[in-house]
């Protein structure tokens, strides 16, 4: 999404959709928060049971829908609670990132970590490395580009309205 | 399949909590609350400075009734600590549980962050993501399963035989497996326990033998868990009962097999008095072992290793009990419940190369110098040096392998006071001077600074500083032929050269090596360190994140033999907890199909790891054993029909949680 890269207002801050598992990345996530370990505010974090629920529309939508940046936290590969989810969750997130790279989202943009139940550090460092790393992108503003697309399409469907209603007459 | 029932009208019950300063002072609460009285469906919006007190829970039976809510939000802490509380606060006030979301503003707001406007900003991002989310719940049913009342204990170290003992006493059945050949543990090596100097056998050697006799324990000895499957309540183990070429059932431990073996000597390293000794093909653990049976090691049984073994073993059993065929069994159970007792290890001083271990024959670890002072250890309780002399100094170089950045950072707590106590034991035994080289002197517990306060009247003598070195290069007359250790006295600011004729070295607890393996087959989680993770590090120490699977002792992290028996004591509360309500609640997360949709293509079947999906052949359709469905969600996922769905976290849930979450706001740029 190079072309007509949008300006940052001032008070922008990047927004981040993470869709963590419960018994990993969610628990590290209350770790991080027992410990007090500040990072940054820019996450929102969307709890399911495991990684392998997220199914690759839902991080879609969250770019639809105006997220900056979705991070997707699992299990380590090997220690699923259930046992495999994780594995598919890799399997299914490899497409989805080429399918990314295809709309024009940068691959900064989606990150899959895992993250187990105990590393409370690592839910704070890459909370932190992908908010700055988003910061330097920019907004992705899909919300806005799908109204500058529509504006931009809109005298296109008048003429073809109006082609057809001459057609018909 | 419950349809999308709303019960009509939404009416949003929305309570934020304060948690006393934890969350007002970085979120503006007030402010919270004011912003979600605006959103949608929002009947009531309030603030309180403990919801889950009880006048918190009340508060919302008293609006669900005066207002007619039917669904209730509350914004506090992690759902993982109080969504319970609250769905059953829920239910009493009248409505389904599951009428309920929980939004964490604590651990993943206000303890993270510290600036007010953004984290107020934070909560508010996601309470309107969970007003937009209730919306779509329905109601669900509890699921229930039954509690198989027998238990499995892995470990008999003191922990696995205290759980044993107390479930067997509470008249549960109890399987009890070791990987050893016999119970006891590192406590069994043990000498003398501190702060009371009890023999450590004295104590320990009658529980060991109440497990052997106790009807409601079967103890599986040199045995390891092969698999687990299942779930809390239900799960099916197979144990690997390794061969030890010995009838167990005919053996009564009288030992003429060893007495008779060709071997008139030991010739292999004695695993129990960690290699100060020697033990024949044909042995025991030691005296008191638990089974008394002995066993063989092919390893290094002529018989075994030729087939041209003169047998006098065989001879000399007069009950015929020595079996060279026997082979590896394994033993299919069932139970409900797990407790894990699987302990320690001590750390390998050799990853301390300054401090000589392996290199100078008279540096001795801690669990060494135990046997060396024991009565019935490799030299009858003599302290006599791997040299043959007997000391007159000896320094005990406390915290190896703990607190130290190059090896493990935490502290394995039982060192200082089991150095203390080897201390008086040497000094007992010796009248040598002994000399501790500590960075801190950690007795914290009931009556350990008072031995501490004892050793001290001793003439023990203190030398405040991590060591540098231990080395045999002499630089003094006095320092020829002997050992030096080399450390700066902080009190003082000197280096001293401390001469010595045995080094001790006090290593620390690090998990076990096999725990990363034990932890998968069991499914449980690990620290960073390795050990054990508690559910909860507070209120939750011997629960794991699998239900039904308990821990006990130092499998959790270092400690001595009160607190792991104080630990075995809760895990086996826990499980009998369990044991006697009869049965557990389960989420009821599990996944279904609507018929109408699936396509009969069988995408999910290859996505469940439990195989709780098969494919009607009649109506081509997936169907979904919810006994089996664990509720992970993958095939909810994968369906590409979507076909299944997932009760609590359905489709429609978590796109109205992204939709409330990114709804734009008049600040944003567009």
């Amino acid at each position: 999404m190079n072309e007509q890269q949008p300006q940052p207002a001032p008070s922008w801050e990047p927004r981040i959709v993470a869709f963590f598992c419960n018994w990993c990345t969610y628990t590290a996530a209350d770790l991080a928060g027992v410990s007090r370990l500040r990072h940054a505010p820019n996450a929102r974090i969307i709890r399911v049971m495991c990684s392998g629920r997220v199914d690759p529309q839902f991080i879609l939508e969250a770019f639809a829908r105006g997220a900056d940046g979705v991070l997707l936290g699992g299990c380590h590969p090997g220690d699923c609670h259930y046992m495999e989810g994780n594995y598919k969750t890799l399997r299914r997130m490899e497409l989805l990132k080429r399918m990314l790279a295809q709309f024009g989202i940068e691959e900064q943009r989606f990150r899959l970590e895992w993250i187990s139940a105990s590393e409370g550090e690592r839910v704070k460092t890459v909370i932190n490395e992908m908010t700055e790393q988003l910061r330097t992108l920019g907004p992705l503003a899909l919300p806005r580009r799908f109204a500058d697309w529509d504006k931009e399409l809109e005298p296109l469907a008048h003429a073809l309205a109006s082609t057809e209603e001459a057609a018909h007459a | 399949m419950p349809g999308k029932q709303t019960n009509g009208e939404i009416r949003i019950g929305f309570y934020v909590c304060h948690c006393g300063h934890n969350i007002g002072q970085t979120v503006d609460v007030k402010a919270v609350a004011a912003y979600a009285e605006k959103l949608p469906h929002v009947v009531v919006a309030r603030e309180y400075k403990y919801m889950c007190s009880d006048p918190g829970q009340e508060l919302i039976g008293e609006d669900v009734r005066a207002s007619k809510l039917n669904r209730i939000i509350v914004a506090s802490c992690s759902p993982l600590l109080h969504e319970h509380t609250f769905r059953t606060a829920v239910e009493k006030a009248g409505l389904n549980p599951f009428f309920f979301q929980m939004v964490n503003i604590r651990e993943n707001v206000s303890w993270v962050h510290t600036d007010t406007a953004a984290a107020t900003q934070k909560a508010n991002d996601l309470v309107r993501a969970a007003v937009h989310r209730v919306a779509h719940h329905v109601p669900l049913e509890k699921k229930h399963v039954a509690i198989d009342p027998a238990v499995l204990v892995v470990g008999g170290g003191i922990a696995g035989i205290h759980a044993a003992l107390t479930l067997a006493n509470a008249g549960k059945k109890v399987t009890l497996v070791e990987r050893e050949a016999t119970i006891g543990g590192h406590m069994a090596k043990f000498d003398k326990t501190f702060p009371t100097l009890d023999c450590a056998a004295c104590i320990l050697t009658p529980k060991m033998s109440q497990v052997k006799n106790h009807p409601n324990i079967t103890l599986w000895t040199y045995s390891e868990v092969a698999s687990v499957e299942g779930f809390v309540g239900n799960y099916t183990v197979r144990v690997r009962r390794k061969p030890r070429y010995i009838n167990e059932e005919l053996c009564v431990g009288c030992m003429e097999c060893i007495e008779k073996c060709v071997y008139k000597e030991g010739k292999t390293s004695d695993e129990f008095n960690v290699g100060l000794s020697k033990r024949k093909p044909v042995y025991i653990p030691f005296p008191q072992a638990t089974p008394q049976v002995v066993l063989i090691d092919p390893e290094v049984c002529i018989e075994f290793k030729s087939g041209k073994c003169k047998k006098t073993c065989v001879e000399a059993c007069d009950r015929d009990a020595i079996d060279f065929k026997q082979k590896e069994t394994v033993e299919e159970i069932r139970v409900g419940t797990i407790i894990l007792a699987t302990g320690f290890k001590t750390f390998d001083a050799r990853r301390v190369p300054v401090y000589g271990y392996g290199k100078y024959p008279n540096v001795y670890t801690s669990l060494e110098v135990e046997r060396l002072v024991n009565a019935s250890g490799p030299t009858g309780g003599e302290l006599i040096l791997r040299d043959g002399r007997r000391p007159k100094t000896v320094g005990i170089i406390h915290c190896v392998g703990s607190r130290d950045k190059n090896t493990n950072r935490w502290c394995s707590r039982t060192c200082c006071m089991y150095s203390l106590k080897l201390a008086h034991l040497l000094k007992e035994h010796t009248d040598a001077e002994v000399y501790n080289f500590y960075i801190d002197i950690r007795a914290a517990g009931k009556t350990y600074e008072e031995f501490y306060d004892k050793l001290l009247e001793e003439n023990i003598h203190f030398i405040r500083g991590r060591v540098a070195e231990v080395t045999d290069w002499a630089v003094r007359p006095s320092e020829e032929g002997r050992l030096v250790i080399r450390a700066e006295d902080t009190m003082i600011g000197i280096v001293r050269r401390v001469p010595v004729d045995m080094v001790v070295l006090a290593v620390g607890m690090e998990p076990q090596t096999d725990a990363g393996d034990v932890r998968r087959l069991f499914n449980i989680s690990c620290s960073t360190e390795g050990f054990f993770l508690e559910r909860h590090p507070k209120l939750a120490p011997v629960d794991t994140f699998t239900d039904g699977i308990f821990i006990a002792g130092a499998c959790q992290g270092p400690k001595d033999i009160p607190d792991s028996v104080a630990q075995a004591g809760a895990a086996a509360a826990q499980a009998l907890a369990l044991i006697d309500r009869g049965e557990i609640e389960l989420e009821p997360n599990t996944a279904y199909v609507e018929a109408e949709l699936c396509s009969g293509c069988k995408t999910c079947l290859g996505l469940c790891p439990y195989h709780a999906i098969t494919r009607n052949e009649e109506l081509k359709k997936a169907e979904i054993n919810e006994a089996l469905c664990k509720g992970c969600g993958t095939c909810v996922a994968g369906c590409p029909s979507g076909a299944i769905h997932q009760h609590l976290f359905e489709d429609d849930m978590i796109f109205s949680e992204l939709s409330g979450l990114l709804e734009p706001q008049p600040a944003d740029c567009c």
